[in-house]
């Protein structure tokens, strides 16, 4: 943001010499600067782009296919992890972190479980996040009793737990379309309710920042020459809003990703036969007692660890775009 | 004051009609509560009969009219599941939760403020560190997966503590209280510490931070320059002038252990008003639902009221100025 001022009164050049002259500024620019500072970051943004190519690539790169389930075979059942012996049973090095009660490989299932958790977090943050800034730019625009309404309803919204919110809507929501419960219903459901828990916290944001960008000189100029105000919004006021809305998002995707575990291990969430990662820990858990922890506690290891690292990025974004900081 | 109190309550009002119609129009729209109540064998005209008597057949206005009325005179209607008064249900189910809240609310208050407070004073030293490390790891680690590490570690592993359930319960005028025992004591220990921890973390961490906030302000500059004893300008005023925040955020909180406790009821088998609601959905059973949603509503609505009169009490400044204008 602060980076390109001096090269506002520069010709525009060509396209291609645009994006090589913004790579090239951002890797000399304070955002990266800060990153290559701060070593926790650079281990965390590590580790968020390994977990996110393992989930994505799981159908190539995990050693079982866990969705096929011909494949399964309950005599590979309930094995420990590969350097364990439980009960006499010793580990196998084709099933790293062991296998579940019907002979599921562990580490396959958290590679597709977290594929799926990812996906929905993915998705209901883009919603949160489009649904969001649009409120949060009209609201900030246009004021008055739009922005009054917009706003009661967010603050009424903040006073309950984003958790309750998306645990009711899709409660709710399940129950009324009770009657058609295809897997693909209860998806769009569950990445609808975490969406509505979350809009609140991007328009907040946008809001207050359109109204400080309202105010200035270059958007009462673009007023005067006459430019339609969804033009003003779009091409004068998003901009100003993309540093906040990032960090937000970042923070979102971790919450998302959290809120749709809980939901699952309560088993309101993702149907059973697509398990995200809370499902997993949720059926884990039932063979807690039974002594086989792996099932529950490396899923939610791996949970922890995506939530941890995303949260560490979005920390450090935070820090890195807030000039106040620097 | 007054206006401000005003519209605060019109503004509750509000909520609540709008929460009643989200719980009456789940009754319209899933479902035929006459199916949910007759054997399968009932003649039309008894159906009929049935209908006419439980007002279904008036038109929906004033069908929303008496929901109101009678969810505000404690009827709630019968559970599909259970087949028992809602409100019998929910009294047998409250104080299970409210107990384990209590003491989490308790525990987490008697952790967080003295480590928050210390981290604030000594932002530097090793414990604070530790503390905050702690804290991250409170704030990234799900409920549940709390839980099931205490289930894991108190339950399985030492086979110290129980696990699941309710016992050692004394039953007070009609109030089943599992505090007078030590049986009671050590089977609220697990989910009453999983309840705390995140709660307990935030509230570490927004004191520490308004400590340093507060710290850095004129007004404790000069009571160094008059050279008043640290303890009084740590406890005496700078504590003081956290509070506010800290109200707001611990009002809300207390809400939202309410809401948490759905997920520390599910891990530990609780028998409280969150697991009822977690199996309502499950089973769709409408009653419990909509009960459950207008009476969380309630709570959440009055906290707020209460939270929004308390400023008047802890901050000085509102009571002259502030009246009726937002």
């Amino acid at each position: 943001m602060a980076v390109n001022a001096e090269n506002l009164d520069q010709v525009a050049p060509g396209f291609g010499a645009r994006v090589v002259d913004s790579v090239r500024r951002f890797f000399d620019g304070d955002v990266f600067y800060s990153f290559r500072r701060s070593p926790i970051t650079i281990i965390a943004f590590v580790v968020t782009m390994v977990l996110f190519f393992a989930s994505f690539l799981a159908p190539w790169i995990a050693p079982h296919n866990t969705n096929d389930v011909a494949s399964l075979n309950l005599m590979d059942a309930e094995l420990p992890p590969a350097w364990m012996e439980v009960y006499g049973v010793e580990g196998r090095a084709d099933f790293l972190l062991g296998t579940d009660n019907q002979g599921r490989d562990v580490l396959s299932a958290i590679m597709f479980g977290m594929q799926i958790s990812l996906l929905v977090g993915f998705a209901s943050v883009l919603l949160a996040l489009v649904f969001g800034t649009i409120l949060g730019l009209i609201s900030g625009y246009v004021g008055g009793r739009t922005d009054a309404i917009i706003m009661r309803i967010a603050d009424v919204q903040l006073t309950f737990p984003a958790i309750l919110i998306a645990l009711m809507i899709d409660g709710i929501a399940s129950a009324v379309i009770q009657g058609a419960h295809g897997a693909e219903v209860s998806f769009v459901v569950l990445i609808l309710a975490i969406a509505a828990s979350q809009w609140v916290n991007f328009a907040r944001t946008v809001r207050g920042s359109t109204l400080v960008e309202k105010n200035k000189e270059y958007v009462q100029a673009a007023k005067v020459i006459g430019i339609h105000p969804i033009m003003i919004m779009v091409r004068h006021v998003l901009p100003n809003v993309t540093g906040p809305v990032l960090v937000i998002a970042t923070l979102s995707l971790a919450l998302a990703v959290l809120t749709e575990a809980t939901l699952s291990f309560l088993g309101v969430g993702v149907p059973v036969t697509q398990p995200s990662l809370g499902t997993l820990i949720r059926i884990g858990n039932d063979f807690l007692f039974s002594g086989q922890w792996w099932m529950t506690i490396f899923p939610g290891a791996a949970l922890v660890i995506l939530v941890l690292a995303v949260n560490l990025l979005g920390d450090w974004l935070r820090d890195a775009l807030n000039p106040k900081l620097r | 004051m007054f206006a401000f109190i005003v519209q605060r309550l019109f503004q509750a009002i509000l909520v609540m009609l709008a929460v009643a119609l989200v719980a009456f129009s789940l009754f319209q729209f899933v479902g035929d509560p006459i199916n949910n109540m007759v054997g399968q064998d009932a003649t039309e005209e008894q159906r009929d009969a049935l209908r006419e008597r439980l007002g279904l057949n008036d038109p929906v206005p004033i069908q929303f009219a008496k929901f109101v009325i009678n969810t505000a005179q404690g009827e709630f209607g019968v559970s599909y599941r259970i087949g028992q008064s809602v409100d019998i249900i929910l009294a047998d189910r409250l104080p299970a939760t409210l107990e384990l809240v209590f003491v989490a609310a308790i525990l987490a208050l008697l952790f967080g403020v003295p480590m928050g407070v210390y981290s604030g004073l000594h932002r530097d030293s090793i414990l604070s560190r530790l503390f905050q490390t702690i804290s991250l790891i409170g704030i990234s680690l799900p409920t549940f997966l709390i839980g099931i590490l205490l289930i894991l570690v108190f339950g399985v592993w030492l086979q110290a503590l129980p696990t699941f359930g309710r016992r050692g319960l004394v039953d007070i005028g009609g109030w089943e209280t599992g505090l007078l025992t030590i049986d009671g004591w050590r089977s609220l220990i697990l989910p009453a510490t999983t309840l705390a921890l995140f709660q307990l973390t935030l509230i570490m961490r927004l004191i520490r931070a308004e400590m340093l906030e507060v710290l850095r302000t004129d007004y404790i500059k000069f009571a160094r320059a008059r050279g008043l004893k640290s303890r009084a300008i740590n406890y005496g005023h700078a504590l003081k002038n956290t509070l506010v925040p800290v109200i707001t955020i611990m009002g809300l909180q207390i809400g939202s252990l309410l809401a948490f406790s759905i997920i520390t009821e599910t891990v530990f088998q609780w028998p409280g008003m969150g697991l009822l609601i977690i199996q309502a959905i499950q089973f769709v059973d409408i009653p419990v639902m909509s009960t459950y949603l207008v009476l969380i509503a309630l709570f959440f609505v009055m906290i707020n009221l209460l939270v929004d009169l308390l400023y008047f009490v802890v901050d000085p400044r509102l009571r002259g100025e502030r009246g009726g204008a937002h």
